[in-house]
């Protein structure tokens, strides 16, 4: 009986303990946990600011930048956080520009250039050999390829998005609940509105091998939207959105070992169970 | 910390002069003259789409004027943090997950300054502000919870905190059940001895001419502002509301054939 027990534990432990013997799995585990904090975090002022589709269009609309950053090393991995980086804040700017000033509704605006852009990085793409490969790993992601050089510029450049929300959390707060407060109290409107477009921008471009640009959208506004369900206090909501994206990171991943099912599609599907599940509770809990 | 411009001495806490704006294209102030003392209370009564949230918007320094100036206390608005403005219940995203208190505490955000988190001698300003409005005991309610009185009477905690000396409200009284209502308008008569300035934008010409020290009449431009018994009178009102205002009995009441919906845009009926 002891025994057969024993057996069990072994076997659990196993089921828990092989798959990160590997250390792309590592890799890959702490990869998926650093990015899925920083965008649930981040994702929190995206659900309240209803900026779900600014942020689906921004990740796309990067995929021209990597496209020639591609192109130009010659496929290599390392340099494209770069590309992907500095494409994001110049797009995160430009649409915030273009759908203050523009003559036509925001989201037509935000549309067409987040198609346009889409497809202008699928035609540099496709003008290499054997591209599919390499599109499908920018457009789904690949975590399990990210290297130790890239996981130390997630580490750091997603400490600084952190530490950012953290310093401006009063304003950020009161910028999104009320502007006219905000605006009336003389705080820096204008600039913290483009630093915290810039703040999404630099979480697209961290986030960009764990998920790809398709489903960036998901680790954005999946988490921050199931603990939105759940508590009252802005700070709970970033702490249990980074919390179940980090769950849904690591249980994404074996479930992406043991069924051999894409790891950002893995992740995405997780989170999404979360969400299921707290609105299912939330619509049966008694009020 | 955040820029703020100190108060010249010897000039009135709003002045208004030569005021014109224009929103999406229409006049919406016209020739707007006039200035508040110290501690007055001014209500502010017009039809719908009469100007009275861009007036406010205005002299709280979030909307540019074409024409003419504000001042407060003899300098730009955009420079002072003293302006507390209230906002329509209806413009506030009521599911935001944040407290009463957290709400107050924005008021401090200003005064705080950058990457600073509120000391004791905030809290103190938010729990100070609570009292007065008496929503100690639900500081720490989500906001969605409040009644639509105690919504109300959290803004003006708020603006408390932020010690505003100047309070601009957008029709508080809109929607309110009378012992809200009342709740609120008690609530003036003590700012009145905190010397807060307030104006308020309402409907209701009674409580208008009870609560209030002057009335301004507003209609894209001021057809009348001076203390209430003036202010009320059929011939102005008529002024203002054209049309839409009937005599009720042949006496002295009049009704106000006017909807409670609010906004900037006009009506066309």
């Amino acid at each position: 009986m002891i025994v057969a027990m024993m057996g069990n534990m072994t076997i659990l432990i196993d089921f828990f303990l092989k798959p990160i013997t590997y250390h792309f799995m590592q890799r890959g585990m702490i990869a998926a946990v650093l990015v899925g904090i920083v965008c649930a975090v981040v994702g929190t002022y995206i659900v309240l600011r209803g900026m779900a589709f600014f942020g689906d269009a921004l990740a796309h609309t990067i995929l021209p930048g990597i496209a020639l950053g591609y192109l130009v090393s010659g496929g290599a991995r390392d340099t494209l956080f770069w590309w992907a980086l500095g494409t994001a804040i110049f797009a995160a700017l430009g649409i915030g520009a273009i759908s203050k000033n523009s003559e036509i509704k925001e989201d037509t605006a935000i549309g067409i250039i987040f198609a346009g852009m889409f497809a202008l990085g699928i035609a540099l793409i496709s003008t290499v050999h054997k591209y599919a490969v390499d599109l499908s790993h920018f457009l789904f992601g690949d975590v399990l390829s990210v290297s130790t050089h890239s996981l130390w510029l997630i580490l750091i450049f997603g400490g600084i998005v952190l530490l950012t929300v953290f310093l401006f959390y009063k304003e950020f707060m009161t910028l999104s609940f009320d502007p006219v407060l905000a605006a009336t109290l003389r705080l820096p409107v204008d600039l913290l509105n483009n630093l915290l477009l810039i703040l999404i921008a630099v979480t697209v471009a961290v986030s960009l091998q764990t998920v790809g640009v398709a489903l960036m959208v998901a680790m954005l506004v999946t988490p921050a939207a199931t603990a939105y369900l759940l508590t009252h206090r802005l700070s709970h909501m970033m702490l249990l959105a980074a919390i179940f994206a980090s769950f849904s990171g690591v249980i994404g991943l074996y479930l992406s070992y043991y069924l051999s099912i894409a790891s950002g599609a893995a992740i995405v599907l997780t989170a999404t169970v979360f969400f299921m599940v707290s609105f299912g509770w939330k619509r049966m809990k008694p009020t | 910390m955040y820029p703020h411009t100190h108060h010249k001495p010897n000039q009135p806490i709003l002045a208004v002069s030569n005021l014109t704006v224009r929103y999406n294209g229409r006049i919406a102030l016209e020739d707007v003259n006039f200035h508040l003392h110290e501690g007055e209370r001014i209500a502010v009564v017009g039809p719908n789409g009469a100007g009275k949230s861009t007036l406010f918007k205005v002299v709280a320094g979030v909307l540019q004027p074409q024409i003419g100036e504000v001042n407060i206390y003899g300098s730009r608005p955009r420079g002072h943090v003293c302006i507390g403005y209230i906002p329509q219940r209806n413009q506030v995203d009521w599911t935001f997950p944040v407290s009463v208190a957290d709400v107050v505490m924005m008021g401090r955000s200003a005064k705080l300054g950058p990457f600073n988190w509120p000391h004791k001698h905030d809290w103190d300003f938010v729990n100070h502000a609570l009292e007065t409005v008496e929503l100690s005991n639900l500081a720490s309610r989500q906001i969605s919870q409040l009644s639509g009185g105690q919504q109300q009477r959290m803004f003006i905690a708020r603006a408390l905190a932020q010690e505003a000396e100047l309070m601009l409200m957008d029709e508080p009284l809109t929607g309110l059940d009378t012992p809200s209502q009342e709740g609120i308008l008690n609530l003036l008569d003590r700012l009145k001895k905190e010397r807060v300035t307030v104006m308020v934008a309402t409907h209701d010409l009674e409580q208008a001419a009870s609560h209030f020290d002057r009335i301004m009449l507003l209609n894209h431009h001021i057809v009348a502002f001076d203390k209430p018994q003036l202010v009320l009178q059929t011939d102005k009102l008529l002024q203002a509301y054209g049309g839409r205002l009937r005599p009720l009995d042949g006496e002295q009441i009049l009704t106000i054939d006017d909807c409670c919906d609010d906004g900037e845009h006009d009506h066309t009926h």
